[in-house]
């Protein structure tokens, strides 16, 4: 009799192992009755902290939005992330929707699902006006500075190598870090997402002392990160597409970027960018690659 | 030219407080924990017995020659390898602490117990004690006492040691200080009270402790 | 679980593994970079020792001075000052508010300002070490300088210091082997030293076991060749008929 409950046990647990290994993960935050939402602390407009455990941002706004109507019963969990351990986070379950500021790649795409893309972010480079860089051939014998985990480290390594143009790089912790070598001098420029750029330009002590210039380095799909295989991302892409047909997205894109927002009530002032409105009109979740030629 | 303006007290609770309880309550943690831990290693290193020697051995002196930074990072990512779980970077740091702290506890505690005179171990066993109960009745009060101070004066160092999870990014009294700078553009600032904070928490207790050892220096 | 150790000779770039580990011209292999991380803990640690030594010795010996209520507590304020902020809070300050602050620091270089601040850091702590030493000194041996004429600066360089040094030998054995411990918080300024080597190629790799193990082994072995190297200068600086000791503590 024994050995039969055993086995039982066994089974049962063996089918709730398969289960949580099925990647359901709509079902699984039913039965938790909440979900866990990765965040960012510093990356502002797409997803900050005030302080106090409170998070906003674009995409933490939009991501609450699609949460309300997939499952509306659950509570939300912020869960800081950074660029080092999203990805890990995601796969392994702990976080259940990533709604910051991550690249969707191919490389990526192995470990992860994306949603729809959307928001579109140019790498360009921050100077300071008065150094009169204007593209990066003139970075040649400067100092580049960036920021570890992000995907900029290895675009910066891989330009450096192609044409020839010889800096140093310099890596700064947090995208804040980054700003502040710019800042302090100790480095030259600054290589990073356009918006991160912008945000940091707009809440600086003086804003008129930097420019973005340059090519651009690469255009870079930002979307929501969920786990590979799983049927959450269907759904949440059916919302952003009637968020998209409602105008809802096109306002929250505007809510973030163009009027002033927490916690110094500037404006990051940047109107959305002709990739972007394409693939508003056609929404998609291709990689990175698709949108920048090879080399 | 620094703008200090915008560190309010709303900001330093919105932000710090979180940070500043965890940092605190590391310390406790690693303290009661290392010191617990530290004082088995110890007694295993002074048993005798070769197979509880060794080990103890080279635990102790392995964490000693590794930096804390480095003993964080492995943590952080055996301990959800062992466990088939994640875990989180609070839970990692504290893991991580006791067991880096009780390598330099058990140090301490070593020293302490070594220099307890020889004749209270044999009046203990001329009372008929075993050697747990020698240990536990005789020599380990008298040789905690005797270390207190410099027990204390490790936790002090503990304090400033868990700035150091800044590497896994746990939410403590730094990371705080670190994103309040971030997000209101006044990096710099952020940094200097950091600074003055720890500053002013770290002498209090450094202060509290040279009380301390003059009330209970023993007189023989 | 096994272990990949072959992801040490793989180019940083293109992840491509390159044949005998060593990356050769333009290539860099992650061995090369680990040993270039460990030249860098290397450089920084041994300046910033030099700089400790250098300047904790004259503040220990200043505290030391008889007669001068001024300048003891000067000294004294100094150790308070580093040994209360934690290090990684103090290179934060070193890095990146003393430049804003005082034009002087914005002209160093990064890898200065970074052994600047733990030198600084370490110099009180051998300060301490160093007035522990002098003071564990026989009274008698400062009065016979005086009996023959030394002035203090003399009887400081001729009778009390080279026997204080010797007796501190063991713990500047300690405080050698935490420099280059402590020289891991390099690693928030980004400095590429061997702890930002470990999480960087970590993190590229997805292979953290076999990098750290790599990492700590390095670590493991400098802490070994530093406690020889002390242990061969004590042999060497040695006294024949003078055996002294003195408390040591702390990590």
């Amino acid at each position: 009799m024994n050995k039969h409950l055993v086995a039982l046990l066994v089974a049962g647990l063996a089918a709730g192992g398969a289960f949580a290994q099925a990647n359901d993960t709509l079902a699984k935050v039913k039965s938790a009755g909440k979900i866990v939402m990765g965040v960012r602390e510093s990356s502002a407009p797409l997803s900050y902290t005030l302080g106090d455990g409170k998070f906003v941002g674009y995409h933490v706004e939009l991501c609450e939005r699609i949460v309300k109507a997939l499952a509306p019963a659950a509570k939300i969990e912020y869960t800081p992330v950074t660029s080092a351990n999203r990805i890990p986070l995601v796969q392994n379950g702990t976080v259940d929707i990533e709604c910051g500021s991550t690249t969707n790649n191919a490389a990526r795409q192995k470990d992860v699902s994306f949603a729809f893309t959307t928001y579109v972010t140019e790498v360009r480079t921050a100077v300071k006006v008065a150094s009169g860089i204007k593209s990066i051939a003139q970075l040649n014998g400067k100092s580049v500075a960036t920021t570890t985990g992000t995907t900029s480290v290895a675009l910066l390594r891989r330009h450096e190598r192609a044409n020839g143009v010889d800096f140093k790089e310099v890596y700064g912790k947090d995208h804040a870090d980054s700003f502040l070598l710019l800042e302090s001098g100790r480095a030259d420029a600054f290589v990073m997402d356009d918006n991160i750029l912008a945000g940091l330009i707009a809440s600086s002590k003086s804003p008129k002392d930097f420019a973005i210039v340059g090519e651009t380095l690469n255009v870079e799909p930002i979307a929501i990160m969920v786990r590979k295989d799983d049927a959450i991302k269907k759904a949440v892409d059916d919302q952003i597409v009637s968020m998209i047909k409602s105008g809802d997205l096109e306002k929250l894109y505007n809510k973030w970027f163009m009027t002033p927002i927490p916690p110094k009530n500037t404006s990051v002032n940047l109107p959305m960018g002709e990739v972007l409105k394409g693939l508003l009109k056609t929404p998609s979740d291709k990689p990175a690659e698709d949108f920048n030629a090879k080399k | 030219m620094l703008d200090f303006s915008i560190f309010t007290p709303e900001v330093f609770r919105a932000f710090v407080l979180n940070g500043l309880y965890f940092s605190l309550a590391l310390t406790a943690v690693a303290t009661l924990g290392g010191i617990l831990f530290g004082t088995l290693l110890a007694l295993m290193r002074l048993s005798g017995v070769k197979l509880f020697e060794v080990p103890a051995t080279i635990y102790v002196n392995g964490m000693r020659s590794i930096p804390l930074l480095m003993v964080l990072l492995w943590f952080f990512l055996l301990v959800p390898m062992l466990i088939g779980r994640p875990i989180g970077a609070e839970i990692s740091a504290v893991i991580t602490f006791v067991a880096f702290e009780a390598a330099y506890f058990s140090e301490i505690m070593r020293a302490g117990i070594q220099s307890i005179a020889r004749g209270q171990v044999f009046a203990g066993q001329a009372l008929g004690m075993t050697y747990g109960q020698n240990m536990k009745l005789v020599i380990l009060p008298q040789a905690f006492r005797n270390m207190l101070p410099i027990l204390l004066t490790q936790t002090i160092i503990l304090f400033q040691d868990t700035s150091l999870v800044y590497i896994i990014t746990a939410n403590d009294m730094l990371h705080g200080f670190s994103t309040a700078g971030a997000n209101l553009s006044r990096p710099r600032e952020a940094y200097i009270l950091a600074a003055v904070c720890y500053f002013v928490i770290c002498y209090a207790l450094s202060w509290l402790v040279k009380r301390l050892q003059l009330k209970i220096a023993i007189v023989r | 679980m096994s272990l990949e150790w072959q992801v040490l000779c793989l180019d940083t770039l293109d992840k491509e593994p390159v044949k005998g580990c060593f990356g050769s011209g333009q290539e860099q292999t992650y061995l090369d970079w680990l040993l270039q991380a460990w030249g860098q803990t290397v450089i920084v640690a041994g300046a910033a020792l030099v700089v400790a030594l250098i300047v904790g010795a004259l503040i220990g010996t200043l505290r030391t001075l008889p007669g001068n209520p001024v300048i003891a507590r000067l000294g004294n304020a100094w150790v308070e000052l580093f040994r209360n902020i934690p290090l990684l809070v103090q290179i934060f300050l070193w890095y990146h508010v003393l430049p804003v602050l005082f034009p002087l620091f914005a002209q160093m270089p990064k890898l200065a300002l970074v052994i600047l601040g733990l030198g600084l850091f370490t110099s009180a702590r051998i300060a301490e070490q160093v007035r522990a030493g002098i003071q564990a000194l026989p009274r008698g041996q400062r009065y016979a300088g005086m009996a023959m004429g030394f002035t203090t600066p003399q009887c400081y360089r001729y009778v009390l210091l080279p026997m204080a040094f010797r007796i501190i030998i063991p713990p500047l054995t300690s405080e050698s082997m935490n420099i280059f411990k402590n020289s891991s918080v390099a690693f928030a300024v980004s400095v590429t030293e061997l702890t930002f080597f470990a999480q960087q190629a970590g993190e590229e790799t997805s292979r953290g076991v076999e990098i750290y193990m790599a990492v700590t082994a390095l670590y493991i072995l400098s802490a070994f060749a530093i406690n020889r190297i002390m242990a061969y200068i004590e042999k060497r600086a040695r006294v024949p008929g003078f055996v002294a000791t003195t408390g040591g503590g702390g990590h």
